[in-house]
């Protein structure tokens, strides 16, 4: 089933990517994301409702009421109507859904955005209810929790937990035009292209997977072609600082790889966005010359059970 | 190599055709207290996979769509279902664009195997309305309007007092929808709605409940799941039954309110049809269509969106209710299977839709099926008529 990447039907770059600094608590959702999806447009040359495909990513259960993306929508300019759709995820998987369909040639740019407004309830509380509903979320354990039991069994293992901060929880959004071959060029001076994306999920219950290892991290990784040359920059997705060595040691990043220099989520978190920002933020370098080959991180559940990665590249500078 | 260095025309795309070899749908009902959010899901996919005569090995990817997360009580419950469906150790993609979900992931999973990331892929859909109050979290508040909102039926009853007040339809038309998917649900053992005793009259004399949307002319709340098993050629060689092969596939949505809105036929639904038609090489609808499942949740959306889809000219579609031609025996046959008015598990009720559509054309719809059918068309919408899902399946390979 998984043996070789396979080589994709065409080649798909990163060509522009923004992110909101510091919104006001008091915005909506489609408040915090309008000036973010117009300044990625302004960069990519897109006018409102250009893009051929449009695909989000958010959570209800962040925004407190059912079918909160549908207001969102409101910042993107569907009218006329939209080939759009949405994930109930972080961001990066909205990318991804967005990547395949610019690789079936059904479209040849994408708009992709996240938000999430976690700071609007207790997230410690909110992020319980992810857990298996019968065994796991009636004992009500909260990211920090989770933390612990990961450190904690990093520590039993003989591993090293440096000391660092978690996450910084903040609102925020974010958003990336994806395009696809000659299209992308003209946007873009720099593309970061997309070598591979790939993600994996794991068994959702704590008690049988080891929490000291991420193989659904590594299967990912293998999948994206991460491993077929060495990447110069990784944008980790790690809200804790086992997550962080737990990752570096699953994608095989030696000391010479400059790790997470946007920050990453201990310097702000908004969370369903986090993962989309990664993403972003590794194509940057490569737009701005900093990197040839970066490697970028997403991650949702408990304790690392979904990962994705995803490779990109400059072209090669003469 | 580095894809980097290949040099790709813009179109020079081919894509994988891409066939439906399995189905598999629950036993739909107001409240499968028998099995667990994670039990439901496994009946369908189990079902699918011994419809296509494959294993859990045998599928590389799940794409997993349901409509609010509140609906449950549970975030991003295919974290936890990871194990259910068999899905540890691949990826799962969860999709959520309001009631039209089933089919945006029928047609996200489709593109997995167009793009030739994955050779077959499971497409599952489910809601368990059950654990909650679905009318209530439906009951959303409309911006610069008084709450007075009681499940989705007030939000789309005066949408359809607007397409009788256009078209100068006559009031019965709704009860004769209502009637004819309540007795096709009866010859479809997964509906949730059975009524053995059904008589337009009583349709007629069934309580109001949004006027002029009666009691026998609104959907059920159900808990159902429905499993689509989607493969390229050579997974379709393998296929033990006939399969049936997607000719197009199409979204489309539209803002949730803004002024000069036609909320009775609304563009992204028409643009969504024109699509898929485009891609299937469809002119005539009427014609060239011999069955459509379509998302009717309140009766008279049925000549509404006989109207929108383009099977009958603006202001006529109840003409063709009225005709008979939408019945069981008719010449165009809407909903066999009894539709959302028969059974409604709202995440799952797109691809029940999708489902049928490729049981149809597969000759595998069992005693609803309808002679002789060559292409049929799914159909899903959702939100504030604002998204809109549809695939054309054929029961021949694209351009064959």
């Amino acid at each position: 089933m998984t043996g070789h990447l396979r080589a994709t039907l065409r080649d798909i770059a990163v060509v522009a990517f923004a992110q909101s600094v510091a919104p006001d608590p008091g915005l909506s959702e489609t408040e915090m994301l309008l000036p973010v999806l117009t300044d990625v447009l302004a960069q990519a040359g897109l006018a409102p409702g250009e893009a051929d495909f449009t695909c989000s990513g958010s959570s209800d259960y962040l925004a407190g009421r059912p079918f909160s993306f549908t207001m969102t929508l409101d910042g993107v300019g569907a009218w006329p109507p939209v080939a759009e759709s949405h994930v109930e995820a972080d961001g990066a998987w909205a990318l991804y859904e967005a990547w395949v369909k610019l690789l079936t040639g059904d479209a040849d740019t994408a708009l992709v955005y996240a938000c999430g407004k976690p700071t609007a309830g207790d997230l410690e509380d909110v992020l319980t209810r992810q857990l298996d509903p019968c065994c796991t979320a009636p004992l009500w354990p909260g990211p920090a929790a989770l933390a612990g039991l990961q450190a904690q069994a990093l520590a039993d293992a003989g591993g090293t937990v440096p000391p660092g901060p978690g996450s910084t929880v903040v609102d925020g959004a974010a958003a990336v035009v994806l395009a696809a071959g000659d299209r992308a060029r003209a946007m873009c001076a720099r593309p970061a292209w997309i070598h591979g994306i790939d993600h994996r999920i794991e068994p959702h219950a704590l008690g049988v997977r080891d929490l000291t290892r991420s193989p659904s991290t590594r299967l990912a990784a293998e999948r994206a072609g991460a491993f077929e040359a060495p990447v110069d920059t990784a944008e980790l997705h790690a809200s804790h600082p086992a997550q962080e060595v737990i990752l570096r040691r699953e994608l095989r990043l030696t000391d010479d790889v400059v790790v997470t220099p946007s920050g990453g989520a201990p310097a702000a978190d908004p969370v369903m966005a986090t993962g989309l920002i990664r993403i972003g933020e590794a194509a940057d370098r490569i737009r701005r010359g900093e990197s040839d080959r970066a490697l970028a991180h997403a991650t949702s559940g408990p304790c690392l059970q979904h990962n994705l990665v995803a490779v990109l590249e400059g072209e090669r500078r003469p | 190599m580095s894809a980097v260095h290949a040099v790709h025309a813009t179109h020079a795309v081919h894509k994988e055709p891409v066939a439906v070899v399995g189905i598999g749908q629950t036993k739909h009902a107001a409240a499968r207290r028998d099995v667990s959010i994670a039990g439901l899901v496994r009946e369908a996919a189990r079902r699918a996979l011994d419809d296509a005569e494959l294993d859990w090995t045998d599928i590389e990817a799940v794409v997993l769509g349901k409509a609010p997360d509140f609906f449950e009580g549970v975030m991003m419950p295919e974290l936890h279902l990871a194990d259910a469906l068999g899905a540890a150790g691949k990826p799962v993609l969860r999709v959520h664009t309001a009631g039209s979900v089933g089919g945006s992931t029928a047609l996200v999973a489709a593109n997995l195997v167009a793009a030739r990331i994955h050779g077959t892929v499971l497409a599952l859909a489910f809601e368990k309305q059950s654990e909650s109050n679905a009318m209530w979290g439906l009951s959303l508040p409309v911006p610069f309007q008084p709450p007075l909102l009681a499940g989705a039926g007030g939000f789309f009853a005066p949408h359809v007092r607007a397409y009788i007040r256009r078209t100068g339809a006559p009031p019965g038309v709704g009860a004769l929808v209502a009637y004819k998917d309540r007795r096709n649900a009866l010859k479809n053992p997964y509906a949730h709605l059975h009524e053995h005793g059904i008589t337009l009259e009583k349709v007629r004399s069934s309580p109001m409940l949004w006027d002029p949307v009666r009691y026998s002319e609104t959907c059920p709340s159900s808990d159902g799941a429905c499993a689509v098993v989607l493969t390229g050629r050579a997974g379709a060689a393998r296929s033990p039954h006939p399969p049936a092969w997607l000719h197009g596939g199409a979204m489309r949505s539209e803002p949730t309110l803004f002024a000069g809105k036609d909320f009775v036929s609304p563009r992204a639904g028409r643009d969504c049809a024109a699509d898929v038609y485009r891609q299937a090489g469809i002119t005539d609808p009427r014609g060239e269509i011999d069955v459509a499942e379509l998302y009717v949740p309140f009766s008279w959306y049925e000549p509404m969106w006989l109207e929108n889809l383009g099977f009958a000219a603006e202001g006529e579609g109840w003409k063709l209710t009225e005709s008979g031609a939408t019945a069981l025996d008719g010449d165009l046959p809407v909903n066999p299977s009894g539709g959302v008015l028969s059974t409604n598990p709202i995440g799952a009720s797109g691809l029940i839709r999708f489902a049928e559509a490729a049981l149809q054309v597969r000759g595998r719809a069992g005693e609803h099926q309808v002679d002789g059918v060559r292409r049929a068309l799914g159909h899903a919408y959702g939100g504030g008529a604002q998204f809109f899902a549809m695939w054309l399946v054929g029961d021949r390979p694209p351009g064959g």
